[in-house]
């Protein structure tokens, strides 16, 4: 089962890589991962989706826990919550795909933001289930170049994640 | 008021401030500063070593068996790398040590310089914590954070890798040693949640076939004490892990004996019939386990760790209760008095007495024994030397050993009154660990007895030490069971590879072991006749010899196999008894 784990992480030199290694050492899998300092510079922000059952996500959280660097853990998918992703997609648009393309993008409420006269450049954001989606939509042949920025989330409501 | 120091001076300085005695170590050229500033005083002594891995296995060794945290210094590249092992040992064991390692100057970090090596990333996977110093004005905060996280919560190594530059005399900046540290990021328990101590030792009230698992946590933890006394009270069988050895009297009547893949025969078979497993500072490891699946079936299980990860890791703990094994024992203690005040008939103590009967019929069966008249044969078995070693210095040693059959044979006849007497490397089975550890407790306690538990094959791992123990004049008492063979090795080839023994013998290469630690300035002692051994043994620790470190190098029958052995794969009560009985072959229920 895929879950979503958010760290708040010391910013520090070397704290990435203590959690990095964690699942590594561990045997944990990190399916995406994003991370970047919060609004206050002393702390990072990481979120890393996983897919393990239960057992292993109650070792994941406690283990992660137990990195001096780390100083709060929160499993999102413990209460409702928010995900997004960012991609950015260079697909080949000659002839008649270069309207196909605008129009799926429409559809997924992307927006181009390169052109040249045979490609365009799309960014979509959503979760990655959305994203997955367009991939699939604009089809493989035409697809130069992905990147995703992996997963961010967030809790619904009142409930926050913070020092 | 606060001085100028430079970053080598800091370094010592703060050790002082807080309270060391030994650091052991080897210089080389990034650790040069510091050692300057060894030199320009007196309070923290230097231990010359004459291999880092042996400096940490001393640290490790003294940390043990004081308690208090071993310090190492080594140097950069080479010296941090040969660290490394000493420094896995450690953190398998939750041993709290410090490592400083040396490091090139930092404009030179990443630059493939001679005697670079990433310390930090080489060791993260086996460390609590790690430091990269950047500046000497951080040295102060940063020894005070290493030895708050090595020594509280679930100990561990913590490595403080500083780059020369920072230990540059020409930089210097205000010393003040904080008396506190506060990180947000970790604040480990202490108190164990009063519900589920309260639902715990509603459990231990209510069962009627008891087990008390303890551990290593017992004695890094020292809640021997605790532990006794509601051990005690509830008069339930103890059982000790192989790190717990001690926590718990290795005499007392309610003691059954080491569990687990070497474990007693009546231990693992309690453990298996049992209805309530009380595990106290263990985690479940699978020399004790065996297949999980399996674990003893009809057990409740509360599970004390101060470690939240340990809980739930491998089996699946009914009640658990996460804080200072202490802390929770004394809590539940008065639990448990005030409930046995309201209900005295509890927990039902005719049950318990069938359980203890039980228990008895499992040892009169297969228990251990090997006190057989020495004369009988006329080769030496090596429970024999243990058993000899045991009545020779009364129970009173500290031990410690190699690792392989000697370490079991020790762990198995070697009863110990208390903790932190039976210092052996459980967790990662580090060869070469015993001799500096040996020399760590020695340091720590130089009127102890303390003996030194080895094989030929480990003892030859660390062996250089012999040198460093003639530097500093450490009567250990090193008693070699020597069959000639990796024995362990060999065992299992015996038992599972058609004894094929591939790689496991050496015996026409072997040195003579009593002119080798004669060359070293040692008493040297070569064994191989039964009716010899207690003759020899006592000389080796006789007060003619109190001064002397002395090597008894005991030939035991080289057929000899530890047993009970478990079965992989199946639960706790399958076991081989001998070479030919198994417990699946018999009525055992």
């Amino acid at each position: 089962m895929r879950r979503i784990i958010a760290v708040l992480l010391e910013n520090e030199a070397g704290a990435l890589s203590r959690v990095v290694g964690l699942f590594a050492q561990r045997n944990y899998n990190i399916e995406s991962l994003n991370v970047a300092p919060t609004e206050d510079p002393t702390l990072s922000r990481v979120t890393l989706t996983t897919v393990c059952d239960d057992k292993k996500i109650e070792q994941i959280t406690k283990h992660l826990n137990r990195l001096i660097d780390v100083v709060k853990v929160l499993d999102l998918f413990d209460a409702e919550y928010v995900e997004r992703e960012l991609m950015l997609i260079k697909i080949r648009a000659e002839g008649a795909v270069r309207d196909e393309v605008k129009r799926s993008c429409d559809v997924f409420r992307g927006q181009i933001i390169d052109v040249t006269h045979n490609t365009y450049t799309v960014q979509v954001t959503g979760p990655s289930d959305k994203l997955d989606a367009f991939i699939r939509a604009v089809g493989k042949t035409t697809i130069l170049e992905v990147v995703r920025s992996g997963v961010s989330g967030i809790s619904r409501g009142d409930k926050v994640l913070s020092v | 008021m606060e001085e100028e120091l430079s970053g080598g001076d800091m370094l010592i300085r703060a050790l002082q401030d807080e309270g060391v005695e030994y650091l052991f170590g080897y210089p080389g050229g990034a650790a040069l500063h510091i050692y300057d500033a060894i030199f320009k005083q007196q309070k923290v002594q230097h231990i010359l070593v004459r291999h880092e891995q042996a400096a940490t296995h001393m640290a490790d060794g003294y940390a043990r068996a004081t308690g208090k945290p071993g310090v190492v210094l080594v140097t950069s590249g080479p010296g941090a790398t040969n660290a490394v092992t000493g420094i896995a040992t450690a953190y398998m064991d939750s041993i709290p040590i410090i490592v400083i390692s040396g490091q090139v100057p930092t404009d030179l970090i990443g630059t493939d310089a001679f005697q670079e090596a990433d310390m930090v990333g080489i060791s993260r996977p086996v460390v609590k914590h790690s430091f990269l110093v950047r500046d000497c004005a951080e040295i102060p905060a940063t020894v005070k954070k290493a030895f708050h996280i090595a020594t509280t919560g679930r100990p561990g190594p913590v490595v403080i890798d500083v780059p020369k530059d920072v230990t540059d005399p020409s930089n210097t900046a205000p010393y003040l040693y904080p008396e506190s540290v506060e990180l947000r990021s970790y604040k480990p328990a202490v108190r164990g949640n009063g519900r589920q101590m309260r639902k715990a030792v509603d459990a231990l009230l209510k069962c009627k076939r008891p087990m008390i698992y303890s551990g290593g946590g017992v004695v890094q933890g020292n809640a021997g004490e605790a532990l006794t006394r509601i051990a005690k009270r509830l008069n339930f069988p103890v059982t000790n892990t192989l790190m717990g050895l001690g926590a718990f009297p290795g005499e007392d009547d309610q003691f059954v004996g080491m569990l687990g893949m070497h474990g007693t025969f009546e231990a693992n078979m309690a453990m298996h019939h049992s209805d309530l497993i009380f595990a106290i500072g263990v985690r479940f490891d699978d020399r004790v386990t065996n297949s999980p699946a399996k674990f003893c079936p009809d057990a409740t299980i509360i599970h004390i760790d101060v470690d939240p990860a340990s809980i739930s890791k491998i089996i699946q703990a009914d009640i658990p209760i996460v804080g200072q094994v202490e802390s929770v024992l004394s809590d539940m203690d008065v639990i448990l008095e005030a409930a046995l005040e309201k209900s005295a008939d509890l927990p039902d103590k005719a049950k318990l007495q069938d359980w203890w009967q039980r228990i008895g019929e499992w040892r009169a069966a297969h228990g251990l024994n090997h006190d057989m008249p020495l004369t009988e044969s006329d080769v030496i078995l090596p429970q024999q030397v243990i058993q000899s070693l045991y009545r020779t210095t009364q129970g009173s040693a500290y031990v410690t050993s190699d690792v392989g059959q000697h370490q079991m044979f020790a762990a198995q006849y070697y009863k110990f009154p208390v903790g932190r007497r039976w210092i052996n490397s459980g967790g990662l089975g580090t060869m070469g660990f015993g001799l500096p550890a040996a020399m760590g407790v020695q340091f720590a306690f130089p009127e102890a007895t303390v003996a030194c538990v080895t094989g030929e094959g480990s003892f030859m791992m660390n062996m250089q030490e012999l040198s460093t123990c003639l530097q500093y004049g450490l009567p250990i008492k090193m008693v070699c069971l020597n069959n000639q063979a990796l024995g362990m090795v060999k065992q299992w080839q015996d038992m599972q590879y058609g004894g094929r023994l591939s790689q496991s013998t050496y015996s026409d290469s072997l040195p003579d072991f009593k002119t080798l630690v004669e060359a070293f300035g040692h008493i040297g002692f070569r064994i191989d006749k039964p009716q010899d051994l207690d003759a020899a043994m006592t000389e080796a620790f006789s007060p003619k010899l109190k001064d002397k470190t002395v090597f008894v190098d005991v030939w035991v029958d080289p057929h000899e196999h530890v047993y009970p052995m478990a079965i992989k794969g199946g639960s706790m009560q399958d076991m081989y008894l001998n070479k030919i009985t198994t417990t699946q072959q018999g009525d055992y229920m």
